[in-house]
């Protein structure tokens, strides 16, 4: 097995890690850096459990290798200090068993970012990326309207 | 996991790249080229596939480019599928591709990589199939330009060693009458039961459809008929349905028969949503 020295720029740390060029970003977030918070759910790209955001944009670390991450910032949930978007899932209870909540999380502080003032499709289109196997949408869908248009719901359906 | 290993590279040019494609091949690898990536990820863990030399292709400006020069549209084969939608210089394109997989899938998944992977669907390459776009194709010769109609044959067809680079598609179409469908079983995101797209160009109707059989393909033998004005409508569809290209897909996603009756209804759909927007 050949591995390769390789520097990942994580929640504003830099961190040399040594890592086959076949692991994904989220195994080595876990199994290299502890940073557990991304959760493995169908490995597939599919439910959006081990969202990241790579740059400015989520990511779903599953379908990304780690060695494409060099020179690109990485935040994981670790990285989220007391972010309104985890103020609002707090808030609203938008989790029940709370796996698929980091990945949640970090979609929405994403969406946030790049399009404070989305509209209910982009919003529709941003959030079908995420899955929820206990079903708590409705509360998912509160936290995420209250934190964008500060709180002011604003949708075109 | 991936249950194998393989080394990774990352060149800054064309040129490179297929210099690297061969150079590995003549050292016995299995190499391939890497856009986004999804599939190698997620078909490499299930063991659908192997390969011990990756040869990423997003640091390579062509592969990244998006842009109008002259007439003309170039759109890297890197480029996400996330990237194009947010751009939206190709607005047929962008209803396509929006539809394929998810938002946060689709800031990995390229265009490349959708037009040339396994997944059968590769649902981007309609809008280009309708408007008869170029492809810039690299090998070790040089690139070389070529249409589309002539290198897609149900999968792009590449030789060894060559990489997909651009996709080259004229003003003209862009701006023409279009719209695109996607009937899936249930839910707003997955595979289709079937896609199609439409464009209409001087007064005639293009049109190209995935999920239907197993490949994605333009209706050439189906146009005549959709195009024969002097039948009613309904009977145009009727006759144009009987010249589909392969076998029905039959499968978990729709029987045969359901999926000729979907075809039926969303060209019907075709008509009136290109009514609707010519008026538009």
């Amino acid at each position: 097995m050949t591995k390769v020295a390789v520097t990942l720029n994580v929640n504003g740390e830099e961190s040399e890690v040594l890592i086959r060029p076949a692991d994904t970003l989220l195994d080595v977030l876990r199994e290299n850096l502890g940073l557990t918070g991304s959760k493995p759910g169908c490995l597939n790209g599919d439910c959006g459990a081990c969202t990241v955001i790579v740059g400015k944009k989520p990511m779903k670390s599953c379908l990304m290798l780690a060695i494409e991450a060099v020179d690109q910032n990485v935040t994981t949930i670790e990285g989220l200090t007391d972010a309104t978007v985890q103020r609002a899932f707090v808030e609203h209870f938008a989790f029940q068993c709370g796996y698929c909540t980091p990945g949640f999380i970090m979609n929405v502080h994403s969406l946030k970012e790049n399009h404070p003032e989305a509209d209910g499709e982009t919003i529709k289109s941003w959030m079908d990326s995420n899955i929820c196997r206990c079903t708590g949408y409705e509360e998912i869908e509160a936290a995420v309207k209250s934190v964008l248009y500060g709180g002011q719901e604003h949708h075109k359906r | 996991m991936i249950p194998f290993d393989f080394d990774y590279y990352k060149p800054s040019s064309v040129e490179e790249a297929v210099r690297l494609f061969e150079s590995l091949r003549q050292q016995g690898k299995q190499p391939m080229y890497f856009s986004g990536g999804t599939e190698i990820i997620t078909f490499g863990r299930l063991d659908y596939l192997y390969t011990n030399a990756v040869i990423d292709i997003k640091g390579i400006s062509k592969c990244q480019m998006m842009t109008f020069k002259g007439e003309n549209l170039y759109l890297g084969a890197a480029v996400s599928l996330s990237e194009i939608e947010e751009a939206n210089l190709f607005p047929l394109l962008t209803k396509t591709s929006s539809e394929v997989a998810d938002h946060t899938a689709r800031t990995k998944v390229t265009l490349g990589g959708n037009i040339c992977g396994k997944i059968f669907y590769r649902e981007a390459v309609l809008p280009f199939l309708v408007s008869e776009s170029e492809v810039v194709i690299a090998s070790r010769e040089g690139e070389e330009t070529r249409p589309i109609l002539d290198v897609f044959q149900k999968s792009l067809q590449l030789e060894e060693g060559e990489c997909l680079v651009q996709l080259v598609t004229n003003k003209k179409m862009i701006e023409a009458a279009n719209i695109s469908i996607k009937r899936r079983r249930q839910w707003d995101t997955g595979y289709p039961v079937i896609t199609v797209v439409g464009i209409k160009v001087d007064g005639q109707l293009r049109v190209a459809i995935s999920g239907l059989c197993s490949f994605p393909f333009r209706a050439k033998e189906m146009e005549p008929f959709l195009n024969d004005t002097k039948r009613p409508l309904e009977e145009r569809v009727s006759l144009a349905i009987r010249h589909v290209p392969a076998e029905v897909l039959h499968d978990s996603e729709a029987s045969s028969d359901y999926r000729m009756f979907v075809l039926k209804n969303t060209l019907l759909d075709v008509f009136e949503g290109l009514e609707m927007e010519e008026v538009r």
